[in-house]
C-alpha cells in the first residue's frame, strides 16, 4: 500500500511539473494546483497511512490517526486555493493589460526559442 | 537614569521644529533650542563628577539575542564630544536662524540637524559596539538629508549621495570589524572590550577587524584617500558646514579612533598606518587648502588636513600625543565653526564666496573681520592663541617619536611642512579677503551681518582667546578626564601652558610662521606650477564609477534574470532534485523497517484513475477545458484518499475546495484562450519530461522511504489534552482552533489578503469575451436553466442548514470553520451560476470584502480577549450548555475563534468568485475593439 500511495504522489507530482514548465499561464495554474495535491498527500503521509483510524475521541478507542498532519494539510488546501485563484486571475490581469498569456518576459532567450 | 534623556530630549527635539511653521522663525529657533539646552545642562551636571573620575552607566537589554543593549555611558572622552556637540550644536541653532532665507524650510532644516544631534550624541555616549554602530550608520543618513538640504541644486544631491556613499560603506566595513570584535572578545559591551586588549591583539582576526574599524573612521573622518567626499559636501547650507566639518560628523572618525585607541591601539600595525595616514592626509589637504578659489573649500580642505593632524596624533605611541589629539578636537572644532560661520556671513552679506572677487571686507565688516583674523590665527597656530598650543603640543610629539627609526626624522620635517602650509592658507584668507582695497561689483552691498548672527562666532572666537591665554584653567580638568578615558592607564602629566622656553618645537613653530608667510607671499608661483597638472573633479570620477559601476551590474543582472519564468522554475526544481537526491543517496536501503501494510483491490483502482486523471491533465493540456477536468478528477481521488485513510475533515474540506477550484478556473478559462498552441520544440518536451520524471521519482522515493520508517510523532500530547485542554474532541479542529490558533490566524489573514489582492486586480479589467465555444458552437442561449434555477433555490437554506449545522458540531465531529465556510461559499456560488450575478446580486445586497475583513478581526479579538483575563494570545475558555433541542453543547471561545474562520472563509471565497462572475455581465465588448483574436 505505501509503494502504490508513494508511486500515486511520484506521478501526480511529475504531472504537475511538467505544467509547470509551461510557456502558458493558463497549463501553469493547472500545474501548480496537481502539483499541490501531490505535496497535501504527502504531507498528509508523514503521519501514516492510518486505515479505520478513529477520527474523534470517544471513550475506550485508542487507534486514532495522526491529526497534527491533517490539520497542516486543512489549512495548506484552503491557502492552496487562494494561491490558485490568485495566480489565475493574475494571468488574467497580464492578458487583459499585456494582450498576451505567456509567461516569459518577450525580451528573453527561451521566449525566443519557445516562439520557434 | 538622566543619562538617556540627554539622547531623548534632542531626539524629541526633531519634532518639536516640525509643530511650527515657516513664519516665526524666531520662535521656531528658540523653541528648537529649548530641549538641546536641556540636554546640555544635564551633561554639565555631570561634569563635575566625570571630571573627578568617575564614569556613569546606563543600560537596558534590546536585543539580548544579538548582544545590543541600549546602553549609555558618560567618560571624559564622551563629556568633551558632548559639551561640543551640545554647545556648537545649540549656537549653529541660534546662528541659521539668521542664514536660512525666507524661502528655505526652516522646520525642515531644525528637524534634520537636530536628527543629526542626536545621533552624534548616540555615537559619543554609546556604551555597546552595535549600538555606536546604529548611531554611527544614524549620522551617515541625518547628514545625507542636511547636505542635500536644498535639494533642488543638482550639485547638492550628488555631494550628498557621494557623503552617504563613502560614509555608509566605511559604516559597513566598521560593523564587520565591530563584529569580528564582538567574537573575539564574546561581548559587545564596551568596558569589556576596551579592557580585553590583550586578548584582542594577540588574536589572528585583529588585523581584518583593526583594518575594517580604521576603514570606518577615514572614510567619516575623511582620511586619505577617502577625503573626496568632504569638500563636494560643502554643497550644504554653511551653519550645516560648520557643525559637522568642526565639532561633529567628521569628528566622529577620530572619536572612534580615541574611543577604540585602549583595545586596539599599541601594536605597529595600529602606530604605522594610523599616523601616516594621518601625515599624508594633513600635508596633503594643507596643500589644495592654499589653491581653492571658494571660501569653504578652502575651510573644507583645511579641515581635512587638520583632521590628518589629530588622526596622526592618535596613531604615534605616546600618551600625550593622544591628549594632545584631544586638545587639538577641542581648538579645532572652535576655530573651524567660527571660520565657516564668518564664510557664512560674508557669503549672506556680499552674495560670493569667491577669494578672486573679495577683498577690502575691514572697512564695511570690521568685527567679522576681527573674529576672523583671530579664528584663522588660531588655525595657523600664532602664540596666545589655543591653536598655538595644540599645535606645539603636535611638534614635541612629532620630535619624540620613534616611528620609522633611521628616517624618523622625516616626521618632524613633515610636521613643520604641513604646519608652513596651514600658516599660509591661514593669512591668505583673512588677508585677501579683508584686506586690500574695497572690492566694487559683489552681487550685494557688503555691511556687517546682525548682531545675533554674529553672535555665535564671537562665541567662539572669545573662547580661542581665553583658552589660548588661560589653557591650564580652562581645559585641564576636562583633558585629563577624557585622557584617561582614551588611555586607560594612568594620566599622563598634561602641562598646559603657554610659555615653555626656548626650545625645538618654538623654533619649528617660528619656521612654520615665517614660511608661510614666505609661501603666502610667492603663492602666484605655486598656482602657476598647479596649472600644470590636469584639473581632476572627485564628483565627476565617482559618479562616473558609480554609472559604470550600474551598467555593470545591470549586465549580470540581465544575464541571470531574463524574464523566462520556465528558466527560473527549471533551475529551482534542479536545485531542489540535487538537495532531496543527495539526501536519498545517503540511505543505505530505500525500504524502512517498518511492515507493510496489505493493498486491496478498490485501492488499486482508486490509484489507476488518479495516476491516469493526473497524467491526462499533463498530456491533454493544450485542450484546456478537457485537461481542468481531469484535473477535477485527480481533486475528487485526493478527496477519496483522504476519506480511506481516516481524514474525514480533509476529505469534506477536499471536496468543497474542489467545487470551488473548478468554478474558478472555468470561469477564468471562459476569459482564456480554450487551446494552448504548440509552442515547444521537440527538445524541451523531451528536457521537462525528463526533468518532470525525474522530480517524481524522487518525490515518491522520499514518501515511499517516509513511509517504510517508523513514525516518531508528537500528536500524543494534541490527542491527550485535546478534550481536557481544549474542550472538543475533534482533534483536528481543537489543533487548528486551539492549540495551532496563531497559525490559523496568519492563514485566514492571508486568505483574506489573497482575496482583496484578487478583488483588486479585477478592477477595471477589460477583457475580450468569446462569443463561442473552441469548437465555434455558440453558448446556450438558455443561461439559466430552469431545472439548475429552481433546484438551488430549493438547496439553498437546506445547504445553509447543513453549512450552519458542520459550524457548530465543529469542535466535536468532523467539521468545523473551515469546511462550514466553504459550504456556504459553494451553495451561495450556485445561486450566482443558475440565477446570474444580477438577480443574485439584487437579493444578496452585501459586499464581501467586509465580510472576511470582519472574519479576520473577530478571530484576532477573541485572541486578544484572552489577555483581559491575564492569559496568553489565543488561549481559549470553554464550558457545557445544555440547548433545548439540540442537546448538551459544549462552547469554547475557540468557535468564536472558528466563527472567524468560517466568516473569512465565506467572504473570501465569494469575494473572489462573484468579483470573478460579474465580469462576465458586463457590456461584452466586440470583436473589433480588441486587438487580439482567439
Amino acid at each position: 500500500m505505501e509503494a502504490l500511495f508513494a508511486t500515486v504522489t511520484g506521478f501526480l507530482a511529475a504531472s504537475g511539473l511538467y505544467l509547470a514548465l509551461r510557456g502558458r499561464t493558463f497549463p501553469v495554474v493547472v500545474g501548480l494546483t496537481l502539483l499541490s495535491y501531490a505535496v497535501n498527500l504527502f504531507l498528509f503521509s508523514t503521519g501514516g497511512l492510518t486505515t479505520n483510524g478513529a477520527a474523534v475521541i470517544k471513550e475506550g478507542v485508542s487507534y486514532y490517526a495522526d491529526p497534527l498532519p491533517q490539520a497542516l494539510v486543512l489549512t495548506a488546501i484552503v491557502i492552496g486555493f487562494a494561491m490558485t485563484a490568485f495566480s489565475v486571475i493574475l494571468a488574467m490581469r497580464v492578458r487583459g493589460d499585456l494582450g498576451s498569456d505567456q509567461v516569459n518576459d518577450q525580451r528573453g532567450e527561451e521566449s525566443k526559442e519557445d516562439k520557434s | 537614569m538622566s543619562l538617556p534623556l540627554i539622547v531623548l530630549l534632542p531626539l524629541l527635539g526633531s519634532l518639536i521644529p516640525l509643530l511650527s511653521n515657516n513664519q516665526h522663525r524666531t520662535l521656531s529657533a528658540w523653541s528648537t533650542a529649548l530641549l538641546p539646552a536641556i540636554a546640555l545642562g544635564i551633561v554639565i551636571a555631570h561634569a563635575p563628577g566625570v571630571i573627578s573620575g568617575e564614569v556613569y552607566h546606563f543600560s537596558i537589554s534590546w536585543v539580548p539575542q544579538l548582544g545590543l543593549d541600549l546602553a549609555f555611558r558618560i567618560d571624559g572622552l564622551s563629556l568633551l564630544f558632548l559639551l561640543l556637540i551640545l554647545g556648537i550644536g545649540l549656537l549653529i541653532i541660534l546662528y541659521a536662524r539668521y542664514y536660512l532665507s525666507p524661502d528655505d524650510s526652516m522646520p525642515r532644516f531644525y528637524a534634520y540637524l537636530m536628527l543629526f544631534m542626536t545621533s552624534m550624541i548616540g555615537i559619543v555616549m554609546a556604551d555597546n559596539l552595535l549600538l555606536l554602530w546604529v548611531f554611527w550608520e544614524l549620522t551617515s543618513l541625518s547628514s545625507f538629508l542636511l547636505i542635500g538640504y536644498w535639494y533642488q541644486q543638482s550639485e547638492a544631491r550628488r555631494g550628498a549621495r557621494m557623503a552617504l556613499v563613502v560614509t555608509g560603506m566605511g559604516g559597513l566595513a566598521m560593523l564587520a570589524g565591530f563584529l569580528l570584535i564582538g567574537h573575539i572578545v564574546g561581548t559587545y559591551d564596551m568596558q569589556t572590550v576596551l579592557d580585553s586588549r590583550d586578548l584582542i591583539q594577540a588574536d589572528p582576526r585583529y588585523l581584518p577587524a583593526l583594518l575594517l574599524v580604521l576603514l570606518g573612521a577615514f572614510t567619516k573622518s575623511a582620511q586619505f584617500p577617502f577625503h573626496f567626499w568632504l569638500p563636494h559636501a560643502m554643497a550644504a547650507p554653511t551653519p550645516v558646514s560648520a557643525f559637522l566639518h568642526s565639532a561633529t560628523m567628521v569628528k566622529a572618525g577620530v572619536f572612534l579612533l580615541a574611543r577604540m585607541h585602549p583595545a586596539l591601539a599599541g601594536s605597529q600595525l595600529w602606530l604605522y598606518i594610523v599616523t601616516l595616514t594621518g601625515l599624508v592626509t594633513m600635508i596633503y589637504a594643507a596643500y589644495f587648502a592654499l589653491l581653492k578659489y571658494d571660501l569653504k573649500g578652502v575651510l573644507a580642505f583645511s579641515t581635512v588636513s587638520h583632521l590628518g593632524l589629530i588622526t596622526m596624533l592618535f596613531g604615534l605611541d605616546s600618551k600625550l600625543a593622544v591628549a594632545a589629539g584631544l586638545f587639538h578636537i577641542i581648538n579645532h572644532a572652535l576655530f573651524k565653526a567660527s571660520l565657516f560661520m564668518s564664510a557664512g556671513i560674508i557669503d549672506h552679506e556680499t552674495g560670493t564666496r569667491d577669494i578672486r572677487k573679495l577683498s577690502g571686507l575691514r572697512h564695511s565688516m570690521p568685527v567679522t573681520a576681527v573674529a576672523a583674523g583671530l579664528a584663522a590665527a588660531s588655525m595657523a597656530g600664532v602664540p596666545l592663541l589655543n591653536g598655538f598650543i595644540s599645535k606645539e603640543m603636535m611638534l614635541t610629539e612629532a620630535l619624540g617619536t620613534g616611528i620609522l627609526g633611521g628616517l624618523a626624522w622625516l616626521i618632524p620635517v613633515l610636521a613643520t611642512i604641513g604646519s608652513v602650509l596651514s600658516v599660509a592658507y591661514s593669512l591668505r584668507y583673512v588677508r585677501n579677503i579683508f584686506f586690500g582695497p574695497e572690492a566694487k561689483e559683489l552681487p550685494k552691498t557688503p555691511h556687517e551681518a546682525p548682531f545675533l548672527m554674529r553672535l555665535p562666532m564671537l562665541v567662539l572666537v572669545g573662547l580661542c582667546v581665553i583658552i589660548g591665554l588661560m589653557p591650564a584653567l580652562i581645559v585641564t580638568g576636562l583633558l585629563d578626564a577624557a585622557a584617561q578615558a582614551t588611555i586607560l592607564s594612568p594620566r599622563p602629566e598634561l602641562h598646559l601652558s603657554i610659555w615653555h622656553g626656548f626650545n625645538l618645537p618654538l623654533l619649528m613653530s617660528a619656521i612654520a610662521l615665517a614660511g608661510g608667510a614666505g609661501l603666502y607671499a610667492v603663492r602666484r608661483n605655486l598656482f602657476n606650477f598647479q596649472r600644470q597638472f590636469p584639473q581632476r573633479n572627485a564628483l565627476m570620477t565617482f559618479e562616473h564609477n558609480v554609472r559604470r559601476l550600474l551598467h555593470w551590474t545591470q549586465r549580470a543582472i540581465d544575464r541571470l534574470e531574463n524574464g523566462s519564468l520556465q528558466r527560473y522554475m527549471l533551475w529551482l526544481i534542479i536545485a531542489v532534485l540535487f538537495l532531496t537526491g543527495s539526501g536519498l543517496l545517503d540511505l543505505d536501503q530505500l525500504q524502512g523497517p517498518r511492515q507493510l501494510q496489505a493493498l486491496d483491490g478498490l485501492l488499486m483502482v482508486g490509484a489507476a484513475i488518479t495516476i491516469l486523471a493526473g497524467l491526462g491533465t499533463a498530456i491533454l493540456h493544450r485542450r484546456r477545458l478537457v485537461s481542468l477536468m481531469m484535473l477535477s478528477v485527480v481533486g475528487l481521488m485526493v478527496s477519496l484518499a483522504f476519506a480511506r485513510f481516516s481524514a474525514p475533515d480533509l476529505a469534506l474540506t477536499q471536496l468543497a475546495v474542489e467545487v470551488v477550484t473548478v468554478i474558478l478556473l472555468m470561469l477564468a478559462l471562459f476569459f482564456l484562450p480554450q487551446r494552448t498552441p504548440k509552442e515547444s520544440s521537440g527538445p524541451r518536451v523531451v528536457r521537462d519530461v525528463l526533468v518532470a520524471a525525474g522530480f517524481g521519482g524522487v518525490v515518491a522515493s522520499l514518501n515511499y522511504a517516509l513511509l517504510t520508517r517508523p513514525l516518531d510523532t508528537i500528536s500524543g500530547f494534541f490527542l491527550e489534552n485535546s478534550v481536557s485542554g481544549g474542550g472538543g474532541h475533534n482533534v483536528v479542529n481543537v489543533i487548528l482552533v486551539d492549540f495551532r490558533g496563531f497559525d490559523t490566524l496568519g492563514e485566514i489573514t492571508v486568505l483574506c489578503i489573497a482575496a482583496i489582492g484578487i478583488y483588486k486586480l479585477l478592477n477595471r479589467l477589460r477583457l475580450f469575451m468569446p462569443s463561442s465555444d473552441s469548437e465555434g458552437r455558440p453558448w446556450s442561449n438558455d443561461l439559466h436553466p430552469m431545472l439548475l434555477a429552481t433546484v438551488s433555490q430549493t438547496l439553498l437554506p437546506l445547504a445553509l442548514l447543513v453549512s450552519v449545522y458542520i459550524f457548530l458540531r465543529g469542535h466535536n465531529e468532523p467539521g468545523g470553520g473551515f469546511i462550514a465556510g466553504l459550504v456556504t461559499a459553494v451553495a451561495l456560488i450556485l445561486l450566482y451560476i443558475a440565477r446570474g450575478v444580477d438577480w443574485s446580486q439584487q437579493r444578496l445586497s452585501f459586499q464581501y470584502q467586509p465580510i472576511a475583513v470582519t472574519g479576520v478581526a473577530i478571530a484576532a479579538l477573541t485572541g486578544l480577549g484572552s489577555w483581559a483575563f491575564g492569559h496568553n494570545f489565543l488561549t481559549s475558555a470553554f464550558g457545557h450548555f445544555s440547548i433545548p433541542y439540540i442537546g448538551e453543547l459544549e462552547l469554547a471561545t475557540a468557535m468564536l475563534f472558528d466563527l472567524g474562520v468560517y466568516l473569512t472563509v465565506v467572504g473570501a471565497t465569494l469575494m473572489i468568485l462573484a468579483n470573478l462572475g460579474k465580469l462576465t455581465t458586463r457590456h461584452r465588448p466586440s470583436k473589433d475593439n480588441e486587438k487580439e483574436t482567439v
